[in-house]
C-alpha cells in the first residue's frame, strides 16, 4: 500500500498515459491531461513513463504514507507540504512512513501530478489504469479519490532503490528529503496563466467567415467554468461559418477545436467522446497540450498559427529532451 | 469502383482518409478494407485506427516516422528517394500506396464475410416505455413497429458515443420518431431506442433522449473482455423479438 487518503481534494483521479487502441470500440482514451508532467514525475522516481500516478485538480488531496516512499510532484503548483514545510517540485523526494502530504493554494497552473516509485497499482481496464469518470472505468472503481481510500502501489525499480538509499542516508530525524537537483525550467513547457497556444488550421477553418477567421487568431478566449476533462468550453467573440453545414459524425482528436452552432468554441481533451459532428476549425499543437491542461477556468487563451511540419518538429524535439532527461537522471545514481 | 478519396491531417498526430461524403454501405466497405489492412499489419508508428461512416482516422506518432525510417515494413517505408517535409507526408504517401495496392483489390473481391449478430429484444411494456408513443406518432400499431424494426439486417457503421454503442444503418423511415423533448436522466443498459431516423442500443446506463421501444439482456460492453465491445464496425445485426422467458434462458447460457 502507498497512501491512505484522508481527504480527496477537489478532483483527484488515478491517471496513466491513457488507453491507446480502443477508440474504435467507443472506449475513451482518458489519461493525464498534462502528460508531460506525469511522464517526467515518473522518470524522477524510476518508473516507466506511462505508470499510473495521481492527477490533482486545483485543490489537492490529503494523503498519509503507509510506508517510506519515493515520490515526485510535477505540473501546477498546488502548494504541497509535509508538516507545514514546502515539498519542492520537479525532483525526487524521499518521505518517511506516516508522514501526511497536504496541498494548499493553487499558486500556478491547474493540475499537479504525483508519482510514486512502483506506480499506483489499481487494476487495469483495457490495459490502462486511467480513470474515465463518465463511464466509471479504471482507477479506483471509476471514480475520484475519497477519504478512506487506500491506494496500492507496485515495487520500486532498481533505479528507484538507488535513489531511495541516497536520500534516506541524509534523512536522520526528518520527515522528508528532497534531491538537491531538479528538472531545469528550460525543459518545462511554456506554462502561463494566459498562454498563447500554437494551433494548426483545421479542415473546416476555411468555412469561417473572414472576420471570424481573423478573430480566431487575434482575440483572447476565456476558459469557462463549464470546462472539464472532456473539453474546455471557451467564451469570447462569437465565430460564424459562412454557411450552416450538417456534418456526419467522425472520430475526434485531443486538441481539436470545435465550433458548435452557438459560435463558442470547445477544445477537446482526454475524456472527449470518441466521435462527434461539430466542425473542426483548428487543432492545438500536441506540444502545447500540457500548457492547455494548466489553464484554469477564468483564465484566457489565444491561438498562434503554426505549420504542421513545425508542430511535429517541436513535438519530436520535446520527445528527445525527455529521453535525454531520463539518461541524465539515471546517471546521477 | 471509383478511386476517389482524400487524405487530410487532423492536427499533428492524426490523419483522416475520407472515402465519401454520404452514408452508404459501399463507401463503408472501403473504410473497413483499410481498417482491416492496419489490423493485420501493425506498424510501430501507427497508434490506432478508428472507422466512422465514410472515414478512417489514423492516429500516429510523428516522432516514429521522422526518426525511425529504417523500419522493416516495406509498405510503410519511404517510397523512392523523394524528400518529405514532415512525418505526415511520409504516412500519407504510405497510405496512398496501401489503398492503391491492397484496399481496392480487397473491395473488388467482394465484401468480406462479416459476422451477423442476433440481438433478442423484449419489445414494449416496461422494457420499451415509448413503444406506444412511437406507434401513435407513425400511424402504426405497436406490433407493426416491432415488425418493421426487426425486419432488416442492419449494418454497424461504427462504435462510438459511449463504449460499445453501435451506429446502425438500415432502419426504415416508417418508424422514424423525433427524440424526446426532455431526455431521461438514466436509461437502463440494453435499452433499444429510436432517435430521428436512427436506431441503436445503449450499452451502459447513460442519460439520453431517444424513444425506448425495447430492451435486450445481451451485454454489449464488458470492460473485462478484449475487445470490450460485443459489436464492431462492419458487423451485421438483426433484432429478434423475444418473449421474456426465452431471453432469461439465453442470459443464463451466456
Amino acid at each position: 500500500m502507498a497512501w491512505r487518503c484522508l481527504h480527496g481534494g477537489l478532483l483527484t483521479t488515478v491517471q496513466d498515459t491513457g488507453r491507446a487502441g480502443w477508440q474504435q470500440y467507443g472506449v475513451v482514451a482518458a489519461g493525464a491531461l498534462d502528460a508531460f508532467a506525469l511522464r517526467v514525475a515518473n522518470i524522477l522516481v524510476g518508473n516507466e513513463e506511462r505508470a499510473a500516478g495521481l492527477e490533482a485538480t486545483l485543490k489537492g488531496p490529503t494523503l498519509q504514507f503507509t510506508k517510506d516512499s519515493l515520490i515526485a510532484v510535477g505540473g501546477g503548483d498546488l502548494s504541497p507540504t509535509i508538516d507545514g514545510i514546502n515539498v519542492p517540485m520537479w525532483r525526487p523526494v524521499w518521505v518517511r512512513a506516516e508522514s501526511v502530504l497536504r496541498f494548499g493554494d493553487c499558486l500556478a497552473g491547474c493540475r499537479a501530478y504525483l508519482s510514486i516509485a512502483g506506480g499506483i497499482d489499481t487494476p487495469e481496464v483495457s490495459r490502462s489504469r486511467s480513470t474515465h469518470l463518465r463511464a466509471r472505468l479504471g482507477g479506483i472503481n471509476g471514480r475520484a479519490l475519497q477519504a478512506g481510500d487506500v491506494l496500492p502501489c507496485g515495487e520500486p525499480s532498481l533505479t528507484a532503490r538507488r535513489r531511495i538509499n541516497r536520500l534516506r542516508a541524509k534523512s536522520e530525524g526528518v520527515k522528508f528529503t528532497a534531491a538537491q537537483w531538479s528538472v531545469s525550467s528550460e525543459m518545462l513547457p511554456g506554462y502561463q496563466k494566459h498562454p498563447s497556444l500554437r494551433a494548426l488550421r483545421g479542415e473546416d477553418f476555411t468555412r469561417l467567415t473572414p472576420p471570424s477567421a481573423e478573430s480566431f487568431w487575434r482575440d483572447s478566449f476565456r476558459v469557462t467554468n463549464e470546462s472539464d476533462r472532456m473539453g474546455y468550453r471557451l467564451s469570447g467573440n462569437t465565430l460564424h461559418l459562412a454557411e450552416r453545414i450538417e456534418l456526419i459524425s467522425e472520430p475526434t482528436t485531443w486538441g481539436a477545436i470545435q465550433l458548435p452552432p452557438d459560435g463558442q468554441m470547445i477544445v477537446l481533451l482526454a475524456d472527449r467522446q470518441t466521435v462527434g459532428g461539430y466542425p473542426k476549425v483548428a487543432h492545438v499543437a500536441s506540444v502545447d497540450l500540457p500548457v492547455l491542461a494548466q489553464v484554469r477556468p477564468g483564465d484566457g487563451v489565444r491561438f498562434a498559427e503554426i505549420s504542421l511540419g513545425a508542430a511535429q518538429e517541436l513535438l519530436c524535439r520535446r520527445e528527445r529532451h525527455i529521453a535525454e532527461l531520463k539518461v541524465s537522471i539515471d546517471l546521477r545514481d | 469502383m471509383t478511386q476517389d478519396y482524400s487524405i487530410t491531417p487532423q492536427g499533428d498526430d492524426a490523419l483522416v482518409v475520407r472515402f465519401g461524403h454520404a452514408i452508404a454501405p459501399e463507401t463503408h466497405r472501403r473504410v473497413m478494407a483499410l481498417l482491416n489492412y492496419f489490423t493485420e499489419h501493425t506498424h510501430p508508428g501507427v497508434t490506432e485506427c478508428v472507422p466512422a461512416y465514410t472515414t478512417l482516422t489514423i492516429f500516429y506518432d510523428p516522432c516514429r516516422f521522422k526518426f525511425d525510417q529504417n523500419n522493416n515494413r516495406p509498405n510503410l517505408s519511404a517510397v523512392g528517394e523523394r524528400p518529405r517535409a514532415n512525418p505526415y507526408e511520409a504516412l500519407r504517401d504510405a497510405v496512398q500506396n496501401i489503398i492503391a495496392k491492397e484496399v481496392l483489390e480487397s473491395v473488388n473481391n467482394g465484401p468480406s464475410p462479416n459476422r451477423v449478430i442476433e440481438i433478442p429484444v423484449y419489445y414494449g411494456g416496461s422494457d420499451g416505455p415509448d413503444l406506444n408513443d412511437v406507434a401513435a406518432h407513425c400511424g402504426l400499431t405497436p406490433d407493426e413497429v416491432i415488425e418493421i424494426h426487426s425486419a432488416p439486417e442492419y449494418l454497424v457503421y461504427l462504435i462510438g458515443f459511449v463504449p460499445g454503442f453501435p451506429y446502425l444503418g438500415g432502419m426504415s423511415p416508417r418508424i422514424a420518431a423525433a427524440r424526446r423533448a426532455t431526455p431521461r436522466a438514466k436509461i437502463p443498459p440494453g435499452s433499444i431506442g429510436i432517435g430521428g431516423t436512427q436506431t441503436g442500443i445503449y450499452p451502459i446506463e447513460t442519460p439520453g433522449g431517444w424513444q425506448l421501444i425495447g430492451r435486450t439482456p445481451i451485454r454489449l460492453f464488458d470492460p473485462d473482455l478484449d475487445p470490450p465491445s460485443l459489436l464492431r464496425a462492419g458487423d451485421r445485426l438483426r433484432f429478434r423479438r423475444a418473449a421474456r422467458d426465452e431471453s432469461e434462458r439465453q442470459k443464463e447460457n451466456r
